[in-house]
C-alpha cells in the first residue's frame, strides 16, 4: 500500500529517546488542553458524574403522553448541525390528552440505503 | 485470495444512500457487517432498520472483474419502545449484527438495540404451488360442488422473493445498554454485553439467559468503570474478552467457574502515573475489541490509537498505531463538543496482515503490520467514479501546511467514520460515512 513507514511502537525495539521525546510531547499537550478545559469549566464533575451520566443515557419523560407528544412534534426531525446532542426536547409544556396524540403506528419510512 | 503485502491500490465501487445533505436521523448507519463468507453486507441504520446487500459476481474470466453489492433485503427490525417504569425511552437503534454461519438454505443473523437482541431469519422463496383444488387462484374458495375432477398442485417457479423474519426474541435481560453481541465458535450460544453485565445465551431459549460477568458495586457511588465492548474467541469456545472504559481487557474462561467476574488474564499497558491528565482514561477508553482471524492476537481501539495484543503477553500491546495523533493538541474543544466519546470500531482483514479504522473528515485508515506502512484514504462523493483509485491524504497538525495536506483546523467532526467492514477473504471493504455507505476494491482483487 502506498504511505508513509508508520512507527509501530514493538517491545523488540529498545525505545530510543525519540519515543520518550515524544511521550513527553503528548503529556505535555494533553496537560496544556486539561489547563485549557479547567480554565473554561472551573466546576469540571468528576469521573463518577460522566459514567453515570453514561448509564443513564436517554431523555427522560414524565410519562408515556409526555413521550408519544415528543415524538409526534419531532416526527421529521433532521440532524442538529452542532455534533451537540438535541437537548430542547419538547416535554411537559401540555397535558396530553388522545386527541392530540399520533395515529398509533407511523408509516414506516424505508431505508434509503434499499433505494 | 489476494496476495499479501505488495501495493494495495484501493479503488471505489459503490456508494449507496441519499446525495443530500439534509440527513434524517434514522438514517444514520450504526453498524456495518459481512457474513462469513462475504457474500453478504449487513447495515444496520438508527432507525431500526436492517439493509442486506448481496454480492453479484461478474463474469470472473475479466481482467478486472467487479462485485457489485445490490440490495437483496430491507426490513424493520427494531421499534422505538417506552419503557414505563422509568419514563425512558429505549431507541430503536441498532447496536449491533452478527452473522451466524450459514447451516442451510436460510441466513441468519441477531441484531440489538439497547435493550432487546432479535434472531432474523432471512430465506429466499423462489417457488409457489399452483393449482389447488379447493381454491381459485386468486385464493376465493371454490364451491366443493362444482368440483368434478382432482388434481395434484405443482409448485412452479416465480420471481425471487427473500422473506425476513423474526424467529426469537431475547429480551428483559439487560438493565443497562447493550453493546457488544458475539456469536460463540459453537454456533450454539452467543454473548451479550452492557455497560456493566455480560449473559450468555443459548440461541434456541429466550426465556432464560446466564449472567457470566457481573461488574455492578454494591453501591454505585463506587462505579469506576464500565465495559465498553465484548467477543468471543474465534475458536476456543470458553474464552471471551471484554473491554472496559479504563483501557482494560479482561480474558475469561468460562471452565474455571459459572461466574466469570476473575479474570483469567488482564491485559493493560502500563502507565507512569505523573503522565496522566483529566483526558487520560477518557482517551484511554476502549471502543471496540476483536479477535484476530487466527485467534492468536486481538485488537482494541481507543480514542487516538489501534494496539494489537498478543494473548500470550499481558503488560502491554506488541503493537501500537496512532490513527490521528494530530488530534491531542485539540482534546480541549474535542471535549467540548462530546467527540471525545466517539466510538470508532476497527477490523483485520481475511489473513490478519491490515487492520483499519475510522476517523474524523470521512477518513479511514489502514495500518499494514507486515510492511509497516499507513495510509489514510477519504470516503466521499467527489472521489466516486467508477474504479476511481483513491488518493492518500494527509493532515497536518499545524505549522506549514504542504499543498493538498489538510489542516486541523478543517476537519470537519461531523463527519465520523465509526464503522467499516473488512471482506472475509477478498480486499473489498465497506465503509460507512454519516449516511451513506461506501464500497471499495483493491484494484488487484
Amino acid at each position: 500500500m502506498s504511505g508513509d513507514k508508520v512507527k509501530a511502537r514493538t517491545p523488540e525495539e529498545a525505545p530510543a529517546d525519540g519515543t520518550e521525546v515524544q511521550e513527553t510531547i503528548n503529556v505535555s499537550l494533553e496537560k496544556s488542553e486539561e489547563a485549557k478545559l479547567k480554565a473554561r469549566y472551573p466546576n469540571l464533575g468528576h469521573k463518577p458524574d460522566m459514567l453515570r451520566k453514561r448509564l443513564q443515557k436517554g431523555q427522560k419523560y414524565f410519562d408515556s403522553g409526555d413521550y408519544n407528544m415528543a415524538k409526534a412534534n419531532n416526527k421529521n426531525k433532521q440532524l442538529p448541525t452542532a455534533a451537540a446532542p438535541e437537548k430542547s426536547e419538547i416535554t411537559g409544556d401540555h397535558i396530553p390528552t388522545p386527541q392530540d396524540l399520533p395515529p398509533r403506528k407511523p408509516p414506516l419510512v424505508a431505508s434509503k440505503l434499499a433505494g | 485470495m489476494a496476495a499479501p503485502g505488495g501495493d494495495m491500490q484501493w479503488c471505489f465501487s459503490q456508494v449507496k444512500g441519499a446525495i443530500d445533505d439534509d440527513v434524517a436521523e434514522a438514517d444514520i448507519i450504526s453498524t456495518v457487517e459481512f457474513n462469513h463468507t462475504g457474500e453478504l453486507l449487513a447495515t444496520g441504520d438508527k432507525g431500526g432498520r436492517v439493509v442486506i446487500f448481496q454480492q453479484e459476481i461478474e463474469n470472473k474470466s475479466l481482467p478486472q472483474f467487479r462485485s457489485e453489492y445490490n440490495v437483496y433485503s430491507t426490513f424493520q427490525s427494531h421499534e422505538p419502545e417506552f419503557d414505563y417504569l422509568k419514563s425512558l425511552e429505549i431507541e430503536e437503534k441498532i447496536n449491533k449484527i452478527r452473522w451466524l454461519p450459514q447451516k442451510n438454505a436460510a441466513q441468519f443473523l441477531l441484531s440489538t438495540n439497547d435493550k432487546t437482541i432479535k434472531l432474523w431469519k432471512i430465506s429466499e422463496r423462489d417457488k409457489r404451488p399452483d393449482g389447488y383444488n379447493l381454491k381459485e387462484d386468486d385464493g376465493r374458495y371454490k364451491d366443493p360442488n362444482s368440483i368434478t375432477s382432482l388434481r395434484v398442485p405443482v409448485l412452479i417457479p416465480m420471481d425471487l422473493m427473500v422473506e425476513a423474519s423474526p424467529r426469537r426474541v431475547f429480551a428483559n435481560a439487560h438493565t443497562y445498554h447493550i453493546n457488544s453481541v458475539s456469536v460463540n465458535s459453537d454456533h450454539e450460544t452467543y454473548l451479550s454485553a452492557d455497560d456493566l453485565r455480560v449473559n450468555l445465551w443459548h440461541l434456541e431459549i429466550t426465556d432464560r439467559s446466564f449472567n457470566i460477568v457481573d461488574i455492578k458495586p454494591t453501591n454505585m457511588e463506587e462505579l469506576t468503570e464500565v465495559i465498553t465492548a465484548a467477543e468471543f474467541h474465534p475458536h476456543q469456545c470458553n474464552t471471551f474478552v471484554y473491554s472496559s472504559s479504563k483501557g482494560i481487557i479482561r480474558l475469561c474462561d468460562m471452565r474455571e467457574s459459572a461466574l466469570c467476574d476473575r479474570h483469567t488474564k488482564l491485559f493493560e499497558e502500563p502507565e507512569d502515573p505523573s503522565n496522566r491528565s483529566f483526558f487520560s482514561e477518557i482517551i484511554s477508553s476502549i471502543s471496540d475489541v476483536k479477535f484476530s482471524h487466527s485467534g492468536r492476537y486481538m485488537m482494541t481501539r481507543d480514542y487516538l490509537s489501534v494496539k494489537i495484543w498478543d494473548l500470550n503477553m499481558e503488560n502491554r500491546p506488541v503493537e501500537t498505531y496512532q490513527v490521528h495523533e494530530y488530534l491531542r493538541s485539540k482534546l480541549c474543544s474535542l471535549y467540548e463538543n462530546d467527540c471525545i466519546f466517539d466510538k470508532f470500531e476497527c477490523c483485520w482483514n481475511g489473513n490478519d496482515s491490515v487492520v483499519m479504522t475510522g476517523s474524523y473528515n470521512n477518513f479511514f485508515r489502514m495500518f499494514d503490520r507486515s510492511q509497516r506502512r499507513d495510509v489514510m484514504l477519504e470516503a466521499s462523493r467527489e472521489n466516486s467514479k467508477p474504479m476511481q483509485v483513491l488518493k492518500p491524504r494527509k493532515v497536518c497538525a499545524g505549522g506549514k501546511r504542504k499543498k493538498d495536506e489538510i489542516s486541523v483546523d478543517s476537519l470537519d467532526f461531523n463527519k465520523k467514520i465509526l464503522h467499516t467492514a473488512w471482506h472475509p477473504q477478498d480486499n473489498i471493504i465497506a465503509v460507512a460515512t454519516t449516511n451513506n455507505l461506501y464500497i471499495f476494491q483493491d484494484k488487484v482483487n
